[in-house]
């Protein structure tokens, strides 16, 4: 088995509302090129196996693993898709070079909805058939449930999840990949269009197309291919119960399972403590705070105060999506998880311009698949030996 | 490096049929309360869950997995899909595989489901949506369309007759006979497969596998908890996938070379230089009668172009040298497409434990190899299995 596995090169294109002029077999090639390229590597000779984040009805073609080779260098190469969030690729990529038996493996996430007339459709579609799809209803419905309950439950208020909007787009203005800065104020994130009682249209993550290419090694083969390798510490996923009848509501079990599972194989025992920065699933805006409760970051109930008092600011003590999160950097579909690391690996090379964070050595990143799912995964990344 | 080994420890397999009443949520609880039954452990023992099933549009479920896992047992546990169209059945154990090799966990449960019957009027509806939208939807192709092309490359490429072909379906349907879960055991002849209502010259009904549904389930253990579990493990000893370019007009397709480089990898993993000594038992790929000969040569057990004679001589059956799909294949058990790549594996499980009942490959096999194929003919997947 190899020891340990770092993230070698990291390549992306986008992110925007919209690519009219690039197919999405386009943009996989522009982000592949750059991330073997920065790993100083061949595709066609040096990748072990390729592991590609997709979903049939977002592509809008059954089978699109059969879409995927040509673009990114990996015609007879071992290929797989995981339909997935983007860090269960990641974790698949891990595992696989922990076997021993590959030694550089890439994994590859898009999003182009830009193409998708209505996103909530094909979530629609992701609804039980027999008890819930008949329902109809928009499956917004189930954050506006969701929420309300956590708000309930923890005593947090409406106007720290909107604090969550104003931050994360006010941090996105300083990250030229974002898809959505803006400088807003609470008072247009709680008066913006209702959704969902209560969840309002601002407090939605916006789409955006782009791509993330990572391209992941062995301890040897890494050492070799760079000076700032990013060591994959720890891994973490979980599913919890799909059925919206029998849910835990208010415990994300799923939540705390990934993040569990993270920080033991990460060998962290405090992780506020040891965590420099997270970036962590926002596409709703109480689910930035509802993520950080559930992966014991803060007591349930504190998230908002913590936001409201700049903790999870940029300048405050843990900051949280310092690239502005879905909120503000677009939400990539699966994809998004794949974003949150590539965030978190350009902190951890210093890479990441005037939105850099001083002295950062320890950074996770947490994807949630989005509606109706309960399943997540997570990934801590470090660049010390 | 010396890799972590991996065994399956149990196998359970829903009956394949054409029409399943459950749904398919219930086809995958039913199949993964087999596995674990059948090497008695419960789910509090599972580590974690490979799930794997192909496309999402013959249930018409978005995130098909999601809404699979509370059957795979994907409750408060690592669960992933994997998903390489009709390798998939494969993919999956290979998944499990790097579960349990890479050392996150001990053992797993790897599951793979289809329900074909709830796409109406008919399955082939969602394979119009597998093609290039530019360049191959507007022509409203199918599946029998292409693999009319292959079977007419293959053919040409050796002067191959249909009777040549028709020999695997009568073989595979009399292995079938014998296999609990089949859907099509029978004795047929020669005659009735290349007098079968033609589809889409050169296939004919009887050269193509059924529409089904059905769910197979396994448990991996890693090395030493295997042995707790059973007196028997089979071990997982080469593992190897293979992806073809997307574009399949531009490809020679009388041979499948990602087959032979799937293959490869695995063999080189297992130890394997001499596949057709060193192999007691091949399970590969039949979806199509021709496609068991194609893949054959791709698994380097057979030369180019010889794999009708291989069949011929008898040295396939299952009482000769390497029996080739005992269980029945696709042609006689059936094609729910992850399902039946997974049957394979669980067919070399009870082969190699010598509990296949009355289809048991006599001389106590010690080695097997099954593999998968599929997306627009372009991807395989291949696992070596030992005891």
């Amino acid at each position: 088995m190899n020891e340990r596995v770092a993230i070698v090169g990291i390549g992306w294109y986008g992110f925007r509302s919209i690519t009219p002029e690039l197919s999405y077999k386009e943009i996989m090639y522009e982000a592949a090129v750059r991330a073997y390229a920065d790993a100083g590597i061949d595709p066609r000779t040096d990748v072990d196996s390729f592991v590609t984040v997709a979903e049939d009805f977002d592509e809008g073609t059954s089978i699109f693993d059969e879409y995927v080779p040509d673009q990114i260098g990996a015609i007879l190469r071992p290929v797989e898709t995981i339909p997935g969030e983007g860090l269960h690729g990641l974790a698949t990529a891990y595992m696989q070079i922990k076997t021993g038996l590959l030694d550089i493996v890439v994994v590859e996430g898009h999003s182009k909805v830009s193409n998708i007339l209505h996103p909530s459709h094909i979530t629609a579609y992701a609804m039980d058939p027999i008890y819930n799809r008949p329902l109809a209803a928009n499956p917004y419905f189930i954050a506006g449930l969701e929420m309300q309950r956590y708000l309930y439950e923890t005593g947090n208020t409406h106007e720290q999840c909107a604090q969550v909007v104003v931050k994360n787009r006010g941090n996105a203005l300083l990250n030229p990949l974002a898809a959505h800065p803006a400088e807003i104020t609470v008072e247009d994130v709680l008066n913006s269009a209702p959704v969902a009682e209560p969840l309002t249209r601002l407090e939605i993550a916006p789409e955006a197309d782009g791509c993330v290419v990572m391209v992941l090694a062995s301890e040897q083969t890494a050492r070799a291919l760079t000076d700032k390798p990013v060591w994959l510490l720890g891994v973490g996923w979980a599913n919890g119960s799909f059925n919206l009848e029998n849910r835990s509501w208010v415990d994300l079990d799923y939540v705390r399972i990934t993040g569990e599972m993270a920080y033991r194989t990460a060998g962290m025992r405090y992780p506020r403590g040891t965590l420099d920065f997270i970036e962590l699933d926002d596409t709703f805006a109480y689910k930035e705070l509802q993520h950080l409760e559930a992966l014991g970051l803060c007591r349930p109930g504190e998230a908002g105060y913590l936001t409201l008092e700049g903790v999870t600011s940029v300048e405050g003590d843990f900051p949280v999506n310092p690239s502005g999160g879905s909120l503000g950097f677009g939400n990539l579909l699966d994809a998004s998880g794949l974003a949150r690391a590539l965030e978190v690996v350009l902190q951890l090379r210093e890479e990441a311009g005037t939105r850099q964070l001083p002295d950062v050595h320890i950074g996770a990143a947490f994807g949630w698949r989005g509606l109706p799912t309960t399943s997540a995964a997570m990934v801590i990344l470090g660049n010390e030996d | 490096m010396k890799m972590r080994r991996v065994a399956v420890v149990g196998a359970g397999m829903t009956k394949f049929v054409r029409r399943a009443m459950e749904t398919a949520d219930e086809l995958t609880w039913m199949a993964s309360k087999m596995a674990l039954d059948s090497c008695g452990l419960n789910l509090d023992d599972i580590d974690c869950i490979a799930h794997g099933s192909a496309p999402d549009s013959f249930d018409g479920v978005h995130m098909k997995s999601e809404y699979l896992s509370p059957g795979s047992g994907g409750w408060r546990k690592p669960y992933i899909r994997c998903y390489v169209g009709g390798g998939t059945g494969v993919m999956t154990p290979i998944h499990g595989w790097y579960h349990i090799a890479s050392g996150l966990f001990d053992t797993c449960l790897v599951v793979c489901e289809e329900k074909m019957s709830s796409c109406q009027p008919h399955p082939q509806g969602a394979f119009l949506t597998i093609f290039d939208h530019t360049l191959e939807r507007p022509l409203g192709p199918n599946l029998l369309w292409i693999f009319a092309m292959e079977m007419n490359a293959y053919m040409h490429r050796y002067g191959f007759s249909k009777e040549d072909f028709a020999q695997v379906t009568v073989k595979n349907r009399r292995n079938a006979m014998h296999h609990p879960c089949a859907l099509l055991g029978g004795e047929i002849t020669v005659e009735d497969v290349v007098n079968s209502p033609e589809m889409a010259w050169p296939v004919q009904r009887l050269d193509v596998s059924p529409i089904s549904d059905g769910a197979v389930a396994l448990v991996l253990a890693a090395d030493k908890v295997a042995w707790r579990i059973t007196d028997d493990p089979v071990w997982i000893e080469g593992v190897g996938w293979n992806l073809e370019t997307t574009y399949w007009m531009n490809r020679d397709l009388s041979y499948p070379r990602q087959v032979e480089f799937a293959a490869r990898m695995a063999y080189e993993m297992a130890g394997i230089t001499e596949p057709r000594k060193q192999l007691n038992i091949a399970e590969p790929y039949d979806p199509f009668n021709y496609k068991e000969l194609h893949h054959l040569e791709g698994l380097l057990l057979a030369d180019k172009g010889k794999a009708p004679a291989f069949i011929a001589s008898g040295e396939a059956d299952i009482d000769g040298n390497l029996p080739v799909c005992p269980s029945g294949g696709l042609l006689g058990v059936g094609n729910p497409i992850a399902a039946a790549g997974l049957m394979k594996v669980a067919e070399l499980f009870w082969q190699l434990r010598g509990e296949a009942g009355a289809r048991q490959v006599p001389g106590n096999p010690k080695r097997g190899v099954a593999q998968a194929w599929g997306d627009l003919m372009q991807v395989a997947t291949v696992i070596t299995m030992g005891v």
